[in-house]
C-alpha cells in the first residue's frame, strides 16, 4: 500500500529510493546485579573493542571522503574510548559493585560530563559532548542496538530525519544521499538550503515522516510538489520514473542558457549570482552558468570541527573560490554565527530569542579576534579576483563605522609588512533588519552595496520566528510591507549611485522576480540550481511592464493579492 | 623518573586537537606519564584529564615519565611539542 505524506518542497527534483533513518534510538539503561564479574567485564571489552573498530571505520572513511579536519572529531572519540581515566573505573565499578556493564558506564560516563559541563571553560562542553557520544556508541552495543552512522552510506538512500543539523549534513556523502525528508523544517532553514546546494531534491516539514517510515521502505521524494510517497505501488514509481527524465529534459533545456547573458526581452541586464557555502560548490555554479558569487557564507568553514580554522585555512578557501570565478564578482560575507549557529569550540550562552540575540556582526565587534583573523585572511586573498566583503545583521550605521574602521586597521597592518592587498575592495551590508531598511538612503552614502537578506527581513518585519512552524503563514515575501522595504533599499542605492542585490531565498521565486525586475534590482543571487529557471524566466519578461507591475502591487493590501497579480500577468 | 618543564606557546593552548596529538602520543609508551599544571597532575594517556586542566598560552607544565622506556616517552612527547609549535 503506497502512502502520501505532504511537505514543503524544498529543494527541486525528484528522488527514488530505499529509506534510511538518521534517528538517534532510545538506550535506556537499567540497572541490574550481576553473578559473574569478570564476563561482565569481558562484555564490557567485547564493547569497546567493537566501538573501537567502528569508529576507526568511520575515521577512515571521513577522511577520505570529507577531509582530515572532520575526521578530527573521530580521533577525539577515539581517545575517548581508551582513556584509563574512564575505562578503569567502569571496570572497579562492575567489580565493586557487582552491577551491569550498562550501568557502570552511565554512572561513570555522567559523572565526567557534569563534570566537564560545570568547568568554566569554553572547550569543556565540547568534550562532555565527545563523551556522550562515545558513552552511546558504547552503550549502542552493549544493548545490541543499532546507532546510525551517516558517513559510512554506502548505497542509495533517502535520509529520514527529524531534523538535519548543519553538522549532520556535512557527514553526509552527495554520492549516495538521493533526497531527503524531514519532520520540521521549512524553506529557509538550513537543511533546505544545504539540499540546494547539494542539488538534492527534498521534501521538509513533512511531520510524521520519522513515524511512518522503516529503513528499507522505498521512498519517492517529489521536491518539485512536496510529497513523500512511501512504498509506492510499481505503476507510481513508473510514473515517478517518467517525471525523472521529464525534468531532465528540462533542466537539458535549461542547459542552453549557460553561458548566456541573463537580459529581460527588451534588453535590460540583470546578473545572476550564486550562494555558495563551500569551495566544493563552484563545480555547480560553473554548470548553472552563475556570473559570480552573490553570497559566500564563510561559516561552513567553522562549522563541523574542533577548533576555529586558521588564517591560512581560510586564506586557502577564500583563494580557491576567488580564483575559481576567475575575476566575476564574489560577495563574502563575514561569519554569520550565534544565534541558531552554534560552534562547539565557542560557548555561548543559550538565548531565549537567539534570532534577536548576540550573533553575526554583535559577536564579530565584540570577539575581535575571530573577526580580524577572519579580516586577514580575505584581504590577503583578495588580490585572486573580484572580491566584496559584506557584513551581516547590520543594525546601525555605528556597527557598519566599526565593522569598516576594524577592516581598515587590519589593511594597513598588513600594507605595513609588506603584504599585498587588492586596491579596490567594495564593503557593503546585508539589509536584514527593518532599521537598516528604512533607514537605507543614510547607509547609501556610506557603503558599496546593499545586499537584501530577505529570509531574515521577511522574519524580523513580520516577527515570525523562521523556524516555528506554528507561524509560518506570516512567511510571506509577497506581503507589500516586505515589497515597500525592498523597493526603499534599491532606490536608496540608486540615489547614491550604489548597486543592490538580494540574496535570500526570495531572489530565486518565480513570483518575487518579475516584480524585483520591475524595481530595478541589480544582482540576484539564488541556490546554483535555480539559476537557469531564473534566466529563462526574465528572457520572457520586458522591463517596462514589470516595471508597472511593481508600482500596481505596492498598493495592493495582501500577500495573495500581489501573488495573484503577478501569475495573472506573468507566464509562470 | 624523569621530567621536563615547558611553557606553553601555541595560541589556544593545550586543546582540542594539541591534546590530541599529545595523548596519542604518549599512548605508545609503556611508563607511567604524567603532565602537570600548577597544583594538579593528571596521566597523559587520558584526553580527559589532559583537557580537564585547560592549559592556556603562556602555562608552565612539566611531564614526567617513569618506566622501562622513560627516555624514549620523554623525547617523543618533547618533540611533538616543539615540532607542532605547542610549547618550548
Amino acid at each position: 500500500m503506497s502512502t502520501l505524506i505532504s511537505g514543503i518542497a524544498a529543494s527541486n527534483g525528484i528522488a527514488i529510493a530505499k529509506a534510511y533513518r538518521l534517528i538517534e534510538p532510545e538506550l535506556s539503561v537499567e540497572k541490574r546485579s550481576i553473578e559473574d564479574v569478570e564476563a561482565e567485564i569481558s562484555r564490557f571489552k567485547e564493547a569497546i573493542q567493537k566501538s573501537t573498530v567502528e569508529l576507526k571505520v568511520i575515521r577512515d572513511k571521513a577522511e577520505q571522503d570529507l577531509g582530515a579536519d572532520k575526521a578530527a572529531i573521530f580521533d577525539a572519540h577515539l581517545l575517548v574510548l581508551a582513556d584509563p581515566e574512564l575505562i578503569t573505573p567502569i571496570q572497579d565499578k562492575i567489580q565493586s559493585e557487582n552491577v551491569n556493564a550498562e550501568f557502570s558506564l552511565h554512572e561513570t560516563a555522567s559523572m565526567f560530563i557534569t563534570m566537564f559541563e560545570q568547568m568554566d571553560n569554553e572547550y569543556m562542553k565540547e568534550r562532555a559532548a565527545d563523551i556522550r557520544d562515545v558513552t552511546k556508541r558504547v552503550l549502542s552495543h552493549l544493548l545490541g542496538v543499532h546507532i546510525p552512522n551517516p558517513s559510512m552510506i554506502a548505497e542509495e538512500v533517502i535520509i529520514i530525519a527529524e531534523d538535519l543539523t548543519p553538522s549532520d549534513t556535512a557527514q553526509l556523502n552527495p554520492v549516495y544521499v538521493k533526497g531527503f525528508t524531514t519532520d520540521i523544517g521549512g524553506r529557509t532553514s538550513h537543511s533546505a538550503i544545504m539540499a540546494r546546494s547539494l542539488e538534492i531534491p527534498a521534501v521538509v516539514g513533512a511531520k510524521s515522516v520519522t513515524d511512518s517510515i522503516v529503513n528499507g521502505d522505498l521512498i519517492i521524494v517529489d521536491g518539485l510538489k512536496g510529497e513523500v510517497h512511501i512504498n509506492p505501488t510499481p505503476e507510481l514509481v513508473k510514473r515517478y520514473e517518467e517525471a525523472q527524465e521529464a525534468y531532465a529534459s528540462q533542466k537539458a533545456e535549461w542547459a542552453k542558457l549557460v553561458h548566456e547573458q541573463t537580459v529581460t526581452q527588451d534588453g535590460h541586464h540583470v546578473e545572476l549570482a550564486a550562494n555558495i557555502g563551500t569551495p566544493k560548490d563552484l563545480e555547480g555554479v560553473r554548470q548553472n552558468g552563475g556570473e559570480g558569487i552573490g553570497l559566500y557564507r564563510t561559516e561552513f568553514l567553522y562549522m563541523g570541527r574542533n577548533d576555529f580554522p586558521s588564517e591560512e585555512e581560510q586564506f586557502e578557501a577564500y583563494k580557491t573560490v576567488l580564483e575559481g570565478m576567475a575575476g566575476k564578482s564574489v560577495v563574502v560575507r563575514t561569519l554569520d554565527i550565534g544565534g541558531d549557529k552554534e560552534l562547539p569550540y565557542l560557548q555561548l550562552p543559550k538565548e531565549m530569542n537567539p534570532f534577536l540575540g548576540y550573533r553575526a556582526i554583535r559577536l564579530c565587534l565584540n570577539e575581535q579576534e575571530i573577526f580580524r583573523t577572519q579580516l586577514r585572511a580575505l584581504l590577503r586573498a583578495s588580490i585572486y579576483g573580484d572580491l566584496k566583503i559584506m557584513f551581516p545583521m547590520i543594525a546601525t550605521l555605528s556597527e557598519f563605522r566599526e565593522a569598516k574602521a576594524i577592516l581598515a586597521e587590519v589593511k594597513q597592518e598588513l600594507l605595513d609588512n609588506g603584504v599585498q592587498v587588492a586596491e579596490k575592495i567594495e564593503v557593503g551590508i546585508m539589509v536584514e533588519i527593518p532599521s537598516t531598511a528604512v533607514m537605507a538612503d543614510i547607509f547609501a552614502k556610506e557603503v558599496d552595496f546593499f545586499s537584501i537578506g530577505t529570509n531574515d527581513l521577511i522574519q524580523y518585519t513580520m516577527a515570525a520566528d523562521r523556524m516555528n512552524e506554528r507561524v509560518s503563514y506570516l512567511y510571506q515575501p509577497y506581503n507589500p510591507a516586505i515589497l515597500r522595504l525592498v523597493k526603499m533599499v534599491i532606490d536608496a542605492a540608486h540615489k547614491e549611485g550604489k548597486w543592490a542585490g538580494m540574496c535570500g531565498e526570495m531572489a530565486g521565486d518565480e513570483v518575487a522576480i518579475p516584480i524585483l525586475i520591475g524595481m530595478g534590482l541589480d544582482e540576484f543571487s539564488m541556490s546554483a540550481t535555480s539559476i537557469l529557471k531564473a534566466r529563462s524566466l526574465i528572457s520572457q519578461l520586458s522591463l517596462d511592464e514589470m516595471k508597472k507591475l511593481s508600482q500596481d502591487v505596492l498598493v495592493m493590501d495582501t500577500n495573495d493579492k500581489v501573488k495573484e497579480a503577478v501569475l495573472k500577468a506573468v507566464n509562470i | 623518573m624523569v621530567e621536563k618543564t615547558f611553557t606553553v606557546t601555541a595560541e589556544t593552548g593545550i586543546h582540542a586537537r594539541p591534546a590530541t596529538l599529545l595523548v596519542q602520543a604518549a599512548g605508545k609508551f609503556d611508563s607511567e606519564i604524567n603532565l602537570a599544571h600548577k597544583e594538579k597532575k593528571v596521566n597523559l594517556k587520558s584526553i580527559m584529564g589532559v583537557m580537564s586542566l585547560g592549559i592556556g598560552k603562556g602555562a608552565e607544565i612539566t611531564i614526567s615519565a617513569e618506566g622501562s622506556d622513560e627516555n624514549d616517552a620523554l623525547k617523543t612527547l618533547t618533540d611533538t611539542l616543539n615540532r607542532e609549535g605547542l610549547a618550548e
